[in-house]
């Protein structure tokens, strides 16, 4: 007997709780729970009174299954909103990385040319090394740090994608 | 300014608040102070159970039968992780429950402390909704948003967990107003423009059907009233699930029995042979589809459901309308006299649905030397049924064998663990039913094995003087996995033996009950009627054919014209796909 898995898309999903203790784990392990996939998850409180947080989920699974990870937290008690951005349409998704990178002579300055090219900005220097701070569209940030596993990568933090509508409208 | 009074009190005031007449619980070191604080008062009556996770069946019962939440206190550690049981029945079956956890002092909280557990953590996922309330100032208003949301939109379990020291430090106490919740707005009324839409899919509809479930029950009897008008003005039959019976009166001539793995013939082909499908408060449970991919192939469906994660959760609906079913029937029955639709000729359907009536699924091998579990359940219903009583079950064969032979006419009369299949549930369900109607006659059927895992609350009942009755349908075997052991794996009863069993009428008679054993054909009818003649609690030992099968029934993984329908149908063993499937 094999174990049957149907076609899956990836997803972007914006989703507004109150900012109360546990509501991460509450989210998070909804997820596990119910054998959805993380790929990405940010948070970040985004009122002044510190009342409610921006998640930016992204997902994948079969549409049916977005369908109902999009409903699953909807009804959650915290969850405000849920928006799929993915299937709202354009939408902006950005991520931030600091990336260290060692080297000396040559390799340093391969190193700042191609920060240069992925308008990287250093943020950190010693002699032997770098550390650049790079956002972009996912993808960007994977091409610069492949790149850099050439020359000399230490290491990678990365924050996970925010993402946001295009256009004037709020979600 | 409300003068200052301590958490404790808080919780009380703001229960009685609340309308809570009684708390089933069971005390603990972490709850002290909120033992202390019921026992200086008269409004609430406390229960006091004999395991925590009767406790939470109880209030299942208690919230089942009188429509109220049911509402439970525990201590923390243990007291907690033994109610956890329940909490999660509650929260598949979409009960109302408030269950109030004691908790170390917050300082001592995640420090390992005697009889700490992470309760917040632990019943997450198993709660509709948890608090860990962190001051006697919130107190108050976190109680009454819990009943709020434990009672509105799709019912379930709440818990909130108090730490010792919230209950002994002071706060002014106020009665919230009403509750307006930043987040939380569960859609009462539908869409009108797709009540419409499904007004005229109804109108058109040459065979339709009804497919009721628990979401009616939870909206009150209101929603079985309006059910039964919508009912008699399209002239469609009606089935149900096995939450939802009781809705539709099983006297009813539109009444096809329940559906699903161990639903009826009809209902079943019904279902498969639709050309419209109008879902009333179910959720399309694995044990009503059958396979998905051969479900009601021919049929539009329409879903009518408060919670939108049901809807293509896993059949995907053509009309989903999210909202209260009691509110969407009723305005689908204003819409349909307002454009004046008339009942539809649906003439050749119920010949069709008369010609699989005529299979009698439900009739089984008749015995003169041995009862048959069917004809017990038969001889129940035939002896109590005017009285209208309250039936509760344990899980098993007995438990569909009482869905299929028990006719249910009003709704909170049958009270049943369909989601989470918690054997166990039935005593201690009996006894909170028996609270909330203390004149009604309740009997909880079971079976042999299952009475075994709270057979503790005899106690219970005694000691409150509940005269709930115990109707065990003994075969000496865990009957329903023995029945798939027969089916699946060719008769290999791996552990399915109830070896080593009580006397059930010697164990009744220590705790006080009454004990009567029925062991053949013709003491069947005078051992109900000395089960129903006696003023007080009995437990009937009523010993039943041993290797029974419970039929119709769909094996798992089948559609629903595959159903199996006698003995001599079972197949011995099946492949690795149906043994993957519960
Ligand atoms: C041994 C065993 C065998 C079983 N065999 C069968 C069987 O043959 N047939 C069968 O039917 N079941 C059977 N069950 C039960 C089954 O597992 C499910 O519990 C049951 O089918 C679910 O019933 P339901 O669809 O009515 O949903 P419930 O679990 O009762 O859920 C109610 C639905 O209604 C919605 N709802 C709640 N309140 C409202 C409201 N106010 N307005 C609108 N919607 C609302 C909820 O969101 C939910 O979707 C069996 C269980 C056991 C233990
Ligand atoms: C707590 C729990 N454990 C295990 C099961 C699995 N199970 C389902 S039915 C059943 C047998 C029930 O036997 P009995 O109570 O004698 O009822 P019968 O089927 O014989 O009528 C078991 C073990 C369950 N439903 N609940």
């Amino acid at each position: 007997m094999h174990i049957k898995e149907g076609l899956k898309e990836r997803h972007t999903l914006s989703v507004t709780v109150t900012n109360e203790p546990g509501v991460l784990a509450r989210i998070a392990g909804m997820f596990t729970a119910r054998g959805y996939n993380i790929e990405s998850l940010t948070v970040a409180d985004i009122t002044e009174d510190d009342s409610i947080s921006r998640i930016t989920i992204v997902t994948t699974g079969t549409p049916a299954v977005i369908e109902q990870v999009v409903a699953q937290l909807d009804r959650m008690v915290p969850v405000h909103k849920v928006t799929d951005l993915t299937l709202l349409g354009d939408h902006v998704e950005r991520e931030l990385a600091l990336v260290k990178v060692a080297g000396t002579g040559d390799h340093r300055i391969e190193a700042l040319r191609l920060a240069e090219v992925f308008r990287a900005n250093v943020v950190d220097t010693t002699i032997s090394s770098f550390v650049f701070e790079v956002t972009g569209a996912s993808t960007k940030i994977d091409r610069f740090v492949e790149l850099m596993k050439e020359i000399g990568l230490v290491e990678v933090a990365r924050t996970g994608i925010v993402a946001m509508a295009r256009g004037k409208e709020a979600i | 300014m409300p003068k200052e009074q301590s958490g404790a009190n808080i919780l009380i005031e703001a229960l009685s608040d609340l309308g809570v007449e009684v708390i089933f619980g069971y005390p603990g070191g972490a709850v002290l102070p909120i033992y202390d604080a019921l026992f200086q008062q008269k409004r609430i009556r406390h229960i006091l159970v004999r395991h925590e996770q009767a406790a939470t069946h109880a209030a299942e019962g208690y919230a089942r039968a009188t429509g109220k939440p049911g509402v439970v206190l525990v201590t923390s550690g243990p007291g907690a992780t033994n109610a956890v049981t329940g909490i999660t029945d509650a929260l598949m079956d979409s009960i109302p429950m408030v269950v109030i956890t004691g908790q170390v002092a917050t300082h001592l909280i995640g420090s390992d402390a005697f009889q700490e557990a992470d309760t917040v953590g632990i019943t997450r996922h198993c709660t509709k909704h948890n608090y860990l309330v962190k001051s006697p100032e919130t107190l108050g208003n976190v109680i009454h948003e819990a009943f709020h949301i434990a009672t509105t939109g799709r019912p379930g379990p709440v818990v909130v967990d108090i730490p010792k020291d919230v209950q002994v430090a002071t706060a002014p106490y106020k009665k919230p107003g009403t509750i307006n919740h930043a987040s939380y707005r569960p859609q009462v009324k539908g869409d009108i423009k797709l009540i419409e839409a499904a007004v005229e899919m109804l109108a058109a509809a040459e065979r339709p059907i009804l497919y009721t479930g628990g979401g009616i029950i939870n909206s009150g009897p209101a929603a079985s009233q309006i059910l039964r008008e919508l009912a008699r003005i399209t002239g469609a039959p009606v089935t149900s699930t096995l939450m939802g019976l009781g809705a539709y009166p099983a006297s009813g001539d539109q009444w096809l029995g329940m559906l699903g793995m161990h639903g009826t013939y009809e209902a079943n082909w019904t279902m498969n042979q639709a050309d419209l499908i109008v879902c009333l408060g179910a959720r399309f449970d694995d044990r009503v589809t059958g396979r998905l991919d051969a479900f009601a192939p021919k049929a539009k469906k329409i879903h009518i459901d408060i919670d939108r994660s049901s809807m293509n959760k896993t059949v995907r609906v053509d009309l989903p309308i999210v909202g209260d079913v009691g509110h969407v029937m009723e305005d689908m029955v204003k819409v349909w006299k307002a454009r004046q639709h008339t009942k539809a000729d649906l003439s050749a359907w119920w010949k069709q649905i008369d010609e699989w009536r005529a299979k009698k699924s439900l009739s089984y091998p008749p015995s003169t030397t041995e009862i048959m579990p069917q004809a017990a359940v038969q001889a129940l219903w035939n002896a109590t049924h005017k009285k209208n009583p309250i039936i509760t079950t344990e899980v098993g064969q007995h438990q569909m064998w009482a869905a299929q032979h028990f006719h249910f006419e009003s709704p909170n009369k049958w009270l049943t663990s369909g989601g989470l299949g918690t054997m166990g549930y039935g005593l201690p369900a009996a006894i909170g039913a028996q609270l909330g109607n203390p004149n009604a006659l309740v009997i909880d059927i079971a079976g042999e094995a299952s009475i075994q895992m709270n057979i503790q609350e005899l106690a219970t009942a005694t000691q409150y003087r509940l005269p709930v009755k115990i109707f065990i349908l003994n075969n000496e075997y865990m009957g329903m996995v023995r029945q798939w052991q027969e089916l699946t794996y060719s008769s290999r009863y791996s552990e399915s033996y109830s070896d080593a069993l009580p006397d059930f009428v010697k164990l009744g008679e220590a705790y006080g009950w009454k004990g009567i054993r029925i062991e053949t054909p013709d003491q069947l009818e005078s051992g109900i009627a000395e089960m129903l003649a006696y003023d007080g609690p009995v437990i009937v030992d009523c010993l039943v054919a041993k290797v029974a099968n419970c039929f119709p029934m769909i094996p798992s993984g089948a559609s629903h014209v595959e159903m199996i329908l006698a003995d001599d149908q079972v197949s011995g063993e099946l492949d690795d796909e149906a043994k993957a499937l519960v």
